[in-house]
């Protein structure tokens, strides 16, 4: 009966428990929909009865300035993904393909940033800030995070499966250095640009304690730390109008998942194995 | 030529890692630099600047009640998560793998948390735990248990902490196993079938030695996380009450922006340093002998 041969009672077995455990994984957001999407009686009553409402939304909307958030978010977001794929795309074109004296050397001095995250390096980079004047900047929330040595790493692998052949040919027929990278490396690693691509915006889109540290206005306040700010008890804000503001924060990432699930999968997988 | 060819590789190479070097340099090594460096003196106050003082910080370190406490709450998270998480990762990955109906929707369920920012999760639990009103106490009410700060009893918030993180993580563990277990060879298992072998003896046996690289390395980054996730601890607790929930980059944060003691929140950061390095030192030697493999 307990053969690998899925039968009868193994499979119901199997079923009922994947099935609770995500129903009990899904439960904390079904209940955030449930409270944001229902008047405030209705927060811990639950009837099939309950009336709808958008009220909260419309309400969270109004008592903190979401749009802007979105908008630092946003910026946030774009801009440190468009200076990480060119600084790594350049940088891991370097490790894998030239060489040049100590080059494993600057390439364990890159992977150092693997550990020492900026996250850990909070107190420093905050002096560091200070003095170049980008307090309370997008670009000073972003600039820690410019150089990534998971992006260099992730290209660097990819970039060396790259048949040399196909670098050679095109040197013969007189393309420049810049032309190859472009033309022959980046196409082919498609995929380790969507699956970091995917990394970083999630990351980022959810990141707070640095722009924490650096932000104090809503000018350049991200999501995440407007979002720690509406929450706080001490604002005095009902629990379905929390919800609700905290469900709108998560909705664009939301959908983006829903409509790409097996890309974001996927990436997270091809991201996590190299 | 064949000098040319080096010195021009070596020009292209430098000129391609120079934004790289200059930004790493400039957010990662010097400031790692400046941290231990400053762990050696005194915090600049108005009147007085800084001044050399050795070890003074770190004698200081050993004495301070709350750093003890940090520090055995961030063991405790740690132990108190990780073996959670890659228990019910595997479990995920297992179900996710095989061939369960609504597998597509169970596999979304279980990945959601991964995508939801911490700051948002920490405001949906945070009712959870609300004493008497919050969903907890009103479930536990129905069998008519008593209610509970659980937050604000010391003896109960870093739990309530850890299952939220457990619930947060699990499904990230599971892609890696995804990925591991469509990796391993069909063939031990076709041959595992026609000897009639047990499901529970199949995976003790094969499946989760297969497993072992991929545990290792989920191992690490969880524990690297555990010393990394702070952010709940701003909306639920505060590191409260009285630090029994404090953590460690909390309680840097704290020392620095609150408190404003920089000279001894360099002192912590050292202490956080060398916890990750010894994490990274294992992975280093990890990734080295996957690389034989190949």
């Amino acid at each position: 009966m307990k053969t690998l041969e899925k039968k009868g009672i193994w499979s119901n077995v199997d079923t009922i428990g994947s099935w609770t455990l995500a129903f009990f994984w899904l439960l904390p957001l079904l209940y955030a929909f449930w409270s944001a999407f229902h008047p405030m009686e209705y927060t811990v009553r639950f009837s099939l009865f309950a009336p709808l409402t958008l009220e909260n939304f419309s309400v969270a909307w109004s008592r903190a300035p979401f749009p802007r958030y979105f908008l630092n978010t946003i910026l946030l977001v774009t801009s440190i993904l468009s200076v990480q794929l060119v600084v790594s795309t350049l940088a891991a074109y370097a490790f894998a393909r030239l060489k040049f004296w100590g080059r494993d050397v600057l390439f364990v001095l890159v992977l150092v940033q693997l550990m020492v995250m900026p996250e850990i390096l909070i107190v420093e980079n905050y002096v560091t800030m200070g003095r170049l004047g980008l307090l309370d900047t997008i670009t000073g929330m972003g600039l820690p995070y410019y150089a990534s040595a998971f992006a260099i790493f992730l290209l660097r692998q990819t970039f060396k499966t790259v048949p040399k052949d196909l670098e050679d040919a095109a040197r013969v027929a007189g393309a420049s250095q810049l032309q190859i990278l472009l033309k022959i490396y980046v196409p082919l690693a498609r995929p380790t640009y969507v699956a970091f691509g995917l990394v970083s915006i999630s990351y980022h889109w959810n990141n707070f304690l640095w722009p924490l540290v650096v932000t104090n206005s809503v000018e350049t306040r991200p999501l995440t730390v407007g979002l720690s700010i509406f929450g706080a008890i001490e604002t005095g804000i009902d629990w379905p109008i929390i919800t609700a503001g905290t469900l709108m924060t998560i909705f664009p990432l939301f959908i983006a998942f829903i409509i790409f699930q097996r890309q974001f999968i996927q990436s997270f997988m091809h991201a996590g194995l190299k | 030529m064949k000098l040319t060819i080096s010195t021009k590789s070596a020009l292209h190479g430098s000129l391609m890692l120079l934004p790289a070097a200059v930004l790493l340099a400039t957010f990662t090594h010097i400031p790692s630099v400046m941290t231990f460096f400053h762990s050696l003196f005194s915090t600049p106050t108005g009147r007085h600047a800084a001044e050399f003082v050795g070890f003074e910080n770190y004698m200081f370190l050993l004495e301070d009640d709350v750093f003890h406490q940090a520090f055995v709450n961030n063991l405790a998270f740690a132990l108190g998560t990780i073996p959670t998480s890659i228990g019910l990762s595997i479990a995920m990955a297992l179900w996710v793998n095989g061939k369960i109906r609504g597998r597509v929707l169970i596999r979304f369920s279980y990945f959601l948390p991964t995508m939801v920012p911490m700051i948002a999760a920490a405001n949906i639990w945070m009712f959870f735990y609300t004493p008497s009103y919050g969903l907890l106490d009103q479930f536990l009410g129905l069998f008519g248990y008593a209610q509970n700060n659980w937050l604000g009893d010391p003896d109960t918030v870093l739990p309530c902490l850890m299952v939220l993180t457990v619930w947060k993580e699990a499904g990230f563990f599971m892609i890696f196993y995804l990925a591991a277990l469509q990796g391993l060879p069909t063939e031990i298992y076709e041959a595992a079938k026609l000897e009639g072998v047990g499901r529970w003896y199949y995976f003790r046996r094969v499946t989760f030695p297969l497993l072992m690289p991929t545990t290792l390395f989920v191992m690490i980054n969880a524990l690297i996380n555990s010393f990394k996730m702070v952010d709940m601890l701003f909306v639920m607790t505060d590191g409260g009450p009285d630090n029994a929930s404090n953590l460690l980059l909390y309680y840097i944060y704290e020392t620095a922006f609150s408190f404003w003691d920089t000279a001894y929140a360099a002192t912590l950061t050292v202490v956080l340093f060398l916890i990750l390095a010894v994490a990274a030192i294992v992975q280093f030697f990890y990734f080295d002998k996957r690389i034989h493999y190949r």
